[in-house]
């Protein structure tokens, strides 16, 4: 165990014992979330093309609990957006939005998902926070894989400090219903 | 043995006589206009001539002309092609800027059928006759035809534009 280089995740702040140790709900669940999001890439032009060297060895995002790249949006928890989206197309990623359980968390990646980017004309969404909410903007064009990265642990701080009330609370709901999804 | 550009404008001539003009060759593309009402029987023509054979139509589109009289605001451009020569011609037809209408192609070559609609999802042009004329590129909801002259180049929709940082005010402060 001495000589093995995994490295572990600290433990919350609590009170230790023998035999036991104390801490608050919010802090575990918050610290078990964090370290296992599980991301669903929707990639549609070469900000995907990063988040793919991000997950290779290289960069090698599963170091960060997000090994399991999930293709359904039933199991992800992390809805990555990175590409162009057209307005056209709004509407399937608000459906897949949707379709994600709670809790769920939005990184728009790169200056297109975040702002629309230099495609400021007719058939370009100018931001993907104009149909759902967005938790980290990560800026570039494309951001390489090391903003990505940071992207994703600023997000896991996020997390860690989220309540498991917040989903239920009232603000929450107000947001929600200001983009209009049930 | 090639197919000669005189050719194709004698042969059109002789057969449309008034309702095909200004020929000319614009770079290496033979080119001439044809009155809209008579597109169909051209195009059909220029395809099924034994010695023409244009089977192929390359593209459809439109072009906007907002400073041209009223009867010539839009123009419909096909190309098409002869494989057998290897030879290309580029057809205009000049249409009215208020009612924007031509003939649908798709009888003639199913393949228009795609083409026109973009062609209508941009400029509003309509063809009669096609079998199903709706957008095809842009999303089902807007209204407008985004390749006019009139529209506007800038999403009016974006909100982090800051004027000072393009320009656009006389005073950066």
């Amino acid at each position: 165990m001495s000589d093995s280089n995994i490295k572990m995740v600290a433990p919350p702040e609590g009170v230790s014992g023998e035999g036991f140790f104390a801490t608050t709900l919010n802090d575990v669940v918050g610290l078990a979330r964090a370290n296992s999001l599980w991301p669903l890439p929707f990639a549609t032009s070469c900000c995907g093309i990063e988040f793919m060297a991000t997950m290779a060895s290289h960069y090698d995002l599963a170091r960060f609990g997000s090994e399991r790249v999930s293709f359904s949006p039933r199991q992800a928890d992390m809805l990555l957006v990175m590409g162009t989206i057209s307005k056209k197309m709004g509407p399937i990623l608000r459906q897949v939005y949707e379709q994600m359980a709670e809790p769920r968390w939005v990184i728009a990646v790169g200056a297109c998902a975040s702002s629309g980017g230099v495609f400021d004309t007719y058939s370009v969404l100018q931001g993907i926070d104009k149909v759902i909410p967005v938790d980290v903007y990560v800026p570039g064009c494309p951001p390489r894989p090391e903003q990505i990265v940071d992207g994703v642990m600023r997000l896991q701080e996020l997390v860690k400090s989220e309540s498991v009330r917040r989903r239920s609370s009232p603000e929450y709901q107000e947001l929600l219903a200001s983009y209009n999804i049930k | 043995m090639s197919l000669e550009s005189t050719t194709v404008q004698d042969k059109l001539v002789e057969t449309f006589g008034e309702s095909v003009f200004q020929f000319n060759q614009e770079k290496d593309v033979f080119s001439f206009e044809v009155a809209a009402d008579k597109i169909t029987a051209v195009v059909l023509f220029l395809k099924n001539d034994p010695t023409l054979r244009f089977h192929f139509l390359t593209d459809i589109c439109g072009v906007h002309y907002p400073d041209n009289a009223v009867e010539r605001q839009f123009a419909v451009v096909y190309h098409m092609h002869n494989w057998y020569e290897n030879k290309r011609i580029k057809i205009k037809a000049f249409i009215n800027g208020e009612t924007p209408e031509i003939k649908s192609l798709t009888t003639i070559f199913p393949g228009a059928n795609w083409m026109e609609r973009e062609t209508y999802d941009f400029y509003g042009i309509i063809f009669t006759g096609h079998p199903q004329l709706k957008r095809i590129l842009n999303m089902d909801e807007m209204v407008s035809h985004p390749m006019r002259k009139e529209f506007p180049m800038e999403d009016g929709g974006r909100t982090d534009k800051d004027d000072r940082f393009f320009g656009r005010t006389a005073f950066n402060g």
